[in-house]
């Protein structure tokens, strides 16, 4: 049984314009202990299905889904006072812009404590002292003073340590990393990285690292999932995706990576992810898509078998290196 | 922390001798000589002119009359009422908890409505009970006050003969003023209903002054919600699994408390406003009637002073809330 | 004269066009400027009309102005006729009312109706004098010293914080104390503590806008200081000046009616609704309407030119919507 199993998920979100489908049939798995990279261009509703998973969305939005189950709990079906249980204990998440996640109001200390103290039963002291360790091991100095320290006083990546701390304080089984290091300067994203990757491995953690650049890709996750759109558009084991992209759109994002570019100009993907009102027929990717025909305009495509990374597309690339 | 308040206490200084000198300069643009008002319909001979003039100083050069009259201030002489010959800054302090009982009930009554209701708002946002909270609110907000007073006066004490019509506690009672708050007065003295009737008496007022702060803080308290609902760190405090009572009551609140106590600051120029036309409706003997009742006497001394005292008041508050502004707001204490 | 006003409004076209004009120079996408000008008119409508409060606001200001302007026509008896054998007449439909005076009559038997109509001219009139003298002397004052900055800037502020510091009504008050009761003398002295406002808004907007490029580019181009300030920055700053302004002019309708109720403003027997209440005073138990219908005047004003003011503020700059 995987840990976290959510089959067919889709998000709608009621807008002034009407229902706008920002996560359409989504399925993700993840084990125990497993490093899972969900990648995208922002619009692509990579953030969104997660926030659907973690109760975090605003009242606008509808989630179905066939299967959404946490260790073979459903998590649709619970009570929300049962899903606050698991919420910030079994699952945990950290977001984007550490500074604007912590409450500037309170002290960082107070923030870590709170949710020992919400799911552990901790007295204060106790939750202190756990607090100062959770602090230490994710790699900030004088730990003892920076618990009453607010957070306008921390540097970005101090903030993003402390939103680490502070999410796997009840030691999670899953935690989910939503662009963890796009805010942050180039040499602080690796230290995040190697410190998530470490905590991930101590704890036999799963880490659904959501992010829209694959060279954090390539260094961290074990399998992938493209996104597009809502959509997922390929599912593959990081190797084989970087070596044999199925699907016209991992081939382009591959493509736009400075270290992979042939000419001296580095290639771009034209256009943007569509969104409400331009929504085309048939394949979604067609109108950004080199390969695009008729059929791409008209009928939408279906997902390929596994060996050919369940691409969302009618000719998907590179059938030779799948069947090798 | 001290040397944020003494900042804060040095940039107030300019403002508040420019107070003294607009009450200085205010005697002196008068129409009329200041001692030929003091004498009154009576007139005055030359002898005796010339000696008053003296005895005020009014013979010398502005600027030591000036220096002469800041000098006073320094002292507490705030000049001597023309009406009943006392010293106004003793009559401004006999006065003033009156004024103060009631904006202090005026702000709680804003506060205990308009907080809850502004959160509620927010949480139900574009809900009838939103819709039917913010027009409530810009009505109390547009109302002129002397009008809602004399409405409520016909309502409650004529038809339906519920609350007194004015003055703070019915005649029938006679006790000591200890502390000038009448409810406690009330209560200290001991005596049956009266405490009833200090209450009783300070119904309508309280609604009546505090109208306009509480549409405004209700307002306030909503869109500061609304804007802090929507930030990271209240989606932090969800993911952490915490109740939402705790996540909006204290994360979210904590945060959008901070300009609303800014704007309860600012309320308290609209309650000394209000308080002189709050008082003037249901003859509360306060300092803002007190005010009134001196410009239509004509009694400049007691308006000089008490413009004075009432804005270097104000300016206290305001200095006050700044401080608190920065206790509660961690980004302004610490920098 | 609708050609000269045509042609007034066609210069001030040129004028905003230049300005456009100099603003277009940066933007890529070239746009005549009057078409530019309709669509900018025609977005800010859309988000306007979003508002059904705002709306209603508008539809009952424009009403009032109407009533304002057609009052000696419409109105059926003269504001200060005396009908000496019908004082105190309720409204028509109570007990005792007299279809001949709608809103019944008060104590020296004055058609109320009548009243509130003419009342609307003074109102509308207050509004638009206060305004006027306190958004001039606010702009120009704001202006100065967001301009000049230094020593200059430090004296006019320091001053706008000495009127702050009064409660505003207060501060009327006496202003109307020294120079004597009077609608005139009330309406400068409301002005007078309004202004600042202005002045503040002004300072700040102006230096927000005064380092941006489209201002140093003008100075490079040699603008002198005046068309700098009135030409260049002056229209960039519009935006938050109007919805103060329209806050204001409710402001000045309650103030004024305020200081006629203490007795300071307006004298009997003109009928200004604050001070047709301060006669009304005395008979509230007596006589509800002579009460109730000049404050409900008052109110529906203010709420009307409020509800418009926040609809404008949602429209100009979403920024502020937060207030």
């Amino acid at each position: 049984m995987a840990l976290l199993e959510l089959r067919n998920l889709s998000v709608t979100f009621d807008t002034a314009s009407g229902p706008f489908k920002a996560v359409d049939g989504v399925d993700i798995s993840v084990d125990t202990g497993e490093i899972l990279a969900i990648v995208g261009e922002s619009g692509s509703g990579k953030s969104v299905a997660m926030l659907a998973l973690m109760g975090l969305l605003p009242n606008t939005a509808t989630v179905t889904a066939d299967v959404l189950t946490f260790e073979g709990k459903d998590m649709l079906k619970m009570p929300r006072r049962d899903q606050r249980k698991i919420i910030g204990k079994e699952i945990a998440m950290i977001f984007q812009e550490p500074i604007a996640s912590l409450n500037p109001c309170f002290t960082v200390g107070f923030q870590i404590t709170e949710v020992l103290r919400q799911h552990m039963g901790m007295d204060r002291g106790k939750a202190k002292t756990r607090a100062v360790d959770l602090l230490k091991t994710v790699g900030i100095p004088e730990p003892e003073r920076r618990m009453s320290a607010f957070p306008h006083q921390l540097s970005g990546g101090m903030s993003q340590r402390v939103m680490i701390a502070m999410a796997t304080a009840c030691q999670p089984k899953l935690l989910i990393a939503d662009e963890p290091t796009t805010a942050l300067d180039v040499t602080i994203q690796a230290q995040i990285l190697d410190l998530l990757r470490d905590l991930q491995r101590d704890h036999g953690m799963g880490l659904i690292l959501i992010t829209h650049d694959m060279g954090v890709v390539a260094e961290t996750a074990e399998r992938v999932v493209v996104q597009y759109a809502g959509q997922q558009v390929e599912r593959q084991h990081v190797k084989g995706l970087f070596r044999t992209p199925h699907h016209p759109y991992t081939s382009a994002l591959l493509d736009a990576l400075p270290d992979r570019a042939t000419g001296d100009r580095l290639p771009s993907i034209p256009g943007v992810v569509p969104g409400q009102g331009d929504r085309p027929e048939g394949c979604l990717f067609n109108p950004r898509c080199a390969f695009a025909d008729d059929t791409c305009r008209k009928v939408v495509p279906p997902h390929q078998s596994d060996e050919l990374g369940q691409a969302l597309c009618h000719y998907p690339l590179n059938r030779k290196g799948a069947a090798a | 922390m001290l040397r944020f308040f003494f900042s804060k206490l040095f940039l107030i200084v300019p403002t508040f001798i420019g107070i003294t000198v607009v009450a200085f300069g205010f005697v002196r643009v008068l129409p009329g000589d200041p001692i030929l008002l003091l004498a009154g319909e009576r007139g005055m001979d030359p002898d005796r002119y010339a000696a008053l003039q003296q005895q005020f100083g009014y013979d010398q050069p502005m600027f030591i009359q000036y220096f002469n009259y800041v000098l006073g201030l320094l002292q507490g002489d705030f000049g001597t009422s023309i009406s009943t010959k006392r010293d106004v800054l003793g009559e401004f302090l006999t006065l003033f908890p009156a004024t103060l009982e009631l904006a202090i009930f005026a702000i709680i009554f804003a506060l205990v409505i308009g907080i809850p209701a502004g959160i509620f708002a927010a949480l139900k946002r574009g809900s009838v009970f939103d819709q039917v909270t913010m027009g409530a609110a810009l009505t109390g907000y547009s109302m002129p006050i002397f009008w809602w007073g004399l409405l409520l006066i016909i309502l409650f004490s004529g038809v339906l003969g519920w609350t007194p019509v004015s003055g703070r506690i019915s005649l029938l009672y006679f006790f000591p003023q200890v502390t000038g708050f009448m409810t406690i007065d009330s209560l200290l003295s001991g005596q049956k209903g009266a405490f009833q009737s200090a209450v009783s008496h300070l119904i309508l007022p309280t609604i009546v002054l505090g109208t306009i702060p509480l549409a405004v803080i209700a307002r306030q308290t909503r869109s500061a919600m609304l804007e802090v609902l929507g930030e990271d760190y209240v989606r932090t405090a969800r993911a952490k699994g915490l109740a939402p009572r705790r996540v909006v009551g204290l994360h979210a609140l904590r945060n959008a408390m901070i300009p609303v106590i800014t704007t309860i600051g600012l309320q308290v120029g609209v309650l000394m406003a209000g308080a002189i036309l709050t008082e003037t409706i249901f003859s509360w003997p306060g300092i803002g009637k007190w005010m009134v009742d001196s410009i239509s006497r004509r009694d400049y001394p007691v308006v000089q002073g008490g413009l004075v005292l009432i804005a270097g008041l104000v300016m206290l508050v305001n200095l006050t809330v700044d401080v608190l502004y920065g206790l509660i707001n961690p980004r302004i204490r610490h920098r | 004269m609708a050609e000269r006003l045509k042609a007034d409004s066609k210069g001030q076209d040129a004028q905003t066009a230049a300005t456009t004009a100099e603003t277009a120079a940066l933007n890529p996408a070239k746009l005549s400027a009057s078409q530019a000008r309709m669509q900018m008119l025609r977005e800010f409508w859309h988000y306007f009309a979003e508002s059904r409060g705002a709306v209603i606001g508008l539809v009952v200001f424009v009403l009032l102005v109407v009533v304002a302007l057609l009052a000696p026509v419409i109105a059926p008896h003269a504001p200060n006729q005396q009908y000496r054998d019908a004082l105190l007449t309720p409204p028509f439909w109570s007990e005792g009312g007299n279809a001949a005076f709608i809103l019944g009559t008060d104590a020296v038997g004055r058609d109320i109706l009548s009243r509130l109509m003419h009342g609307a001219r003074f109102s509308l009139f207050i509004g638009v004098v206060v305004v006027s003298i306190a958004l001039t002397g606010g702009i120009l004052i704001g202006l100065i010293a967001g301009y000049f900055r230094g020593w200059v800037d430090s004296v006019i502020m320091r001053v706008m914080d000495i009127i702050l510091a009064f409660p505003s009504l207060l501060l009327a008050l006496v202003l109307v104390a020294i120079l004597g009761p009077g609608l005139t003398n009330a309406m400068i002295a409301i002005a007078l503590v309004l202004q600042p406002h202005f002045a503040r808004l002004t300072r700040a907007a102006v230096m927000s806008e005064i380092n941006r490029e489209y201002v140093i580019s003008a100075r490079v181009a040699g603008a002198g200081h005046l068309r700098l300030m009135f030409v260049t920055i002056l229209p960039n700053c519009l935006a938050p000046l109007i919805v103060q302004a329209t806050l204001s002019f409710s402001t000045a309708i309650l103030d004024a009616a305020a200081l006629g109720f203490l007795g300071m403003g307006a004298q009997p027997p003109t009928p200004e609704w604050g001070t047709m209440l301060a006669e009304a005073r005395e008979f509230i138990l007596r006589a509800w309407w002579v009460v109730t219908f000049p404050g409900l005047a008052i109110l529906i004003t203010v709420l009307a030119i409020n509800l418009v003011g926040d609809g404008l503020r949602d429209a100009l700059d979403p920024k502020l919507k937060r207030s």
